[in-house]
């Protein structure tokens, strides 16, 4: 009896607390059962694989770390990591430091200035297959009208000017300024909203110090954006190993297919997967990129630390 | 003190010239791409690497704007684009600022290990697993597509991430005096967090919106057959295919920014502020 009331009492109790959780689940649920087959479980598949021999056709084979050991005398993955991580070398600072200038320029009070941040923004929502489209043919060594102007205004002759995307020593030239045109804007707004959370006590402080304004961009503004810097030299590192769509649309040519000065590892991964259907390999090279991308993504922790404290 | 704003509106003067100029040459050069780009549509092949440039050509050739839907499905790209793009935005923005709701309001069981495990992935590259993702939908049968490109996109971490900071900011006392009120945890959310989210939604919106519009990777991988295609791979395909017809492929590169331009005017205040705060917060 006594039993039996106790538990009556606490029957409702549980009830709730479980109904409060179903509710939570009901939640999290839609969301959460998409993410895990689609996102989660090819996660995890993904490691697994790396250590597979798999071309679909044949039955899977476990060759443990044979794929990795492939990678290292691999010419054309070795070659599209070093053209991976000089395209990195590149147009990080370049474009942290274009969008660095822009956001100044566009901070100070000027007439226009929501026209020009719209301007420059623009592109980076733009889409990449008719930007890189125009920028084939602006950029056309025999005649687009950049080479055009170029022999117009030194009087050089066409064979002797650039040939950009079409040859091994411009293209890499030619792809960070793509990118870097491209996609500044998206870097510069986030460069104003660091700019405009600077306190202007400290430009005053700098000013009665007797300050002049190169001295107040050192010493004020500099060490003041310097969690923003940080940042966005993360994600610029982060998106420039990931990158692809870029350079296939600029050099991939009729058949999408990179040559040796052009191929980078994500081009590598799609080739190997979607052409050659090896998927094992193809995922041990997904595998090395997401260890590239891990150690900047912990070096940003251990630095964000730093900031905030 | 009259001598003084005297003195600094002529050192001042210089530095604004410069200042104007410097933003001239800039504007130039972003904006002269595009009007090469639109110049180009109008013109015969043959006129549009002439030099020096024709930026407005004496006899437009409108044709260009015609042609490219006889020679391409352009009017299927576009609308395949557009489904997809709506689908995956729509399922993104309720999914996750469901989840969020339970993630910043409600109490359960796990509720701090599942959300790390979605911050996490946040910071793994699609491309990591993107192999695997495929043999698993090949599996289910459905590569060669749209569901395909639907369900890779539409339930991103980003997106609960996102909306979970947004309803952390508002106060826990609002929900609880609903609750009292006799509002059940699905009222709540639609009533209060919904109508208060909206300036988080509208970035969550553009964002997801111009990503899968501007997808190129995930289509390449799962769109093959041609009246699957987007936007973007069917205008590559274009290229690939008409290497040399300069004036048709600028068209069709026109057409397909418009869109994007017309979203982007009319909705810009909340780009620039959904890149500050995600910038920020990181």
């Amino acid at each position: 009896m006594v039993i039996l009331s106790l538990y009556r009492k606490e029957a409702p109790a549980i009830s709730k607390k479980t109904r409060d959780h179903l509710i939570a689940y009901s939640f999290i649920a839609p969301n959460f059962i998409g993410f895990a087959v689609f996102t989660l479980a090819p996660l995890c598949f993904a490691l697994a694989l790396s250590l597979m021999k798999w071309d679909s056709a044949n039955p899977i084979e476990f060759v443990g770390f044979d794929n990795y050991i492939r990678l290292t005398s691999d010419k054309q993955f070795l070659r599209a990591l070093s053209n991976t991580a000089v395209y990195t070398v590149g147009v990080v600072p370049v474009t942290l430091i274009c969008s660095l200038g822009l956001a100044i320029l566009l901070n100070k009070p000027t007439k226009g200035r929501g026209f020009f941040r719209t301007v420059t923004f623009f592109p980076y929502v733009a889409s990449l297959v008719s930007l890189a489209a125009v920028w084939n043919f602006v950029f056309n060594p025999s005649r687009g009208p950049v080479n055009a102007l170029l022999n117009f205004v030194t009087g050089i002759p066409f064979e002797q000017l650039p040939r950009w995307g079409a040859s091994r020593d411009w293209a890499m030239f030619t792809v960070i300024l793509f990118s870097v045109w491209k996609n500044m804007g998206y870097y510069m707004v986030i460069y104003l909203a660091g700019l405009q959370g600077i306190n202007p006590e400290l430009y005053e402080a700098a000013s009665l110090d007797g300050a002049n304004a190169r001295q107040k961009f050192r010493h004020v503004t500099l060490p003041q954006l310097a969690p923003t810097t940080f940042f966005v030299m993360i994600m610029l590192v982060i998106s420039s190993f990931k990158v692809y769509d870029i350079f296939l649309n600029l050099f991939g040519g009729n058949e999408n297919q990179l040559n040796d000065f052009t191929r980078v590892i994500v081009y590598q991964i799609y080739n190997t997967a979607f052409r050659i259907w090896d998927f094992g390999y193809a995922s041990s090279m997904a595998i090395v990129l997401f260890i590239i991308v891990l150690t900047v993504t912990l070096v940003q922790f251990r630095g964000q630390r730093k900031f905030d404290a | 003190m009259s001598d003084i704003t005297l003195k600094q509106r002529r050192t001042i003067r210089p530095g604004r010239i410069f200042l104007y100029l410097l933003l001239l040459l800039l504007t130039c050069a972003m904006i002269l791409p595009f009007v090469w780009m639109l110049s180009s549509s109008l013109k015969l092949n043959k006129d549009v690497f002439t030099f020096p440039m024709q930026w407005i050509p004496e006899n437009p050739r409108w044709a260009n704007f015609s042609d490219i839907w006889q020679r391409i499905p352009l009017l299927t790209f576009v609308f395949n684009t557009i489904k997809l793009s709506v689908i995956v935005t729509v399922l993104q923005v309720v999914t996750s600022s469901f989840a969020a709701y339970a993630f910043a309001k409600l109490r359960f069981k796990g509720r701090n290990a599942l959300f790390l495990g979605y911050v996490a992935t946040i910071a793994v590259p699609w491309q990591t697993y993107m192999v695997p993702q495929f043999i698993m939908m090949r599996q289910f049968g459905l590569n060669n597509s749209h569901l395909a490109i639907i369900c890779l996109q539409a339930f991103s971490a980003f997106g609960v991430f996102m909306m979970r900071q947004f309803y952390m900011g508002i106060p826990d006392d609002l929900c609880e005096a609903a609750r009292i009120d006799g509002l059940t945890e699905y009222g709540i959310w639609a009533r209060i967090m919904v109508p208060l989210s909206k300036p988080a939604v509208s970035t969550l919106v553009i964002f997801t919106f111009v990503n899968t519009w501007n997808d190129f990777l995930g289509p390449q991988i799962y769109l093959i057959r041609t009246e699957l295609k987007t936007i973007q791979i069917g205008l590559r395909m274009l290229i690939s295919q008409y290497t040399s017809e300069y004036g048709l492929i600028m068209a069709a590169s026109v057409v397909t920014l418009i869109p994007i331009l017309v979203i982007f005017l009319s909705l810009q205040k909340y780009f620039v502020q959904g890149v500050a705060t995600a910038g920020l917060k990181g």
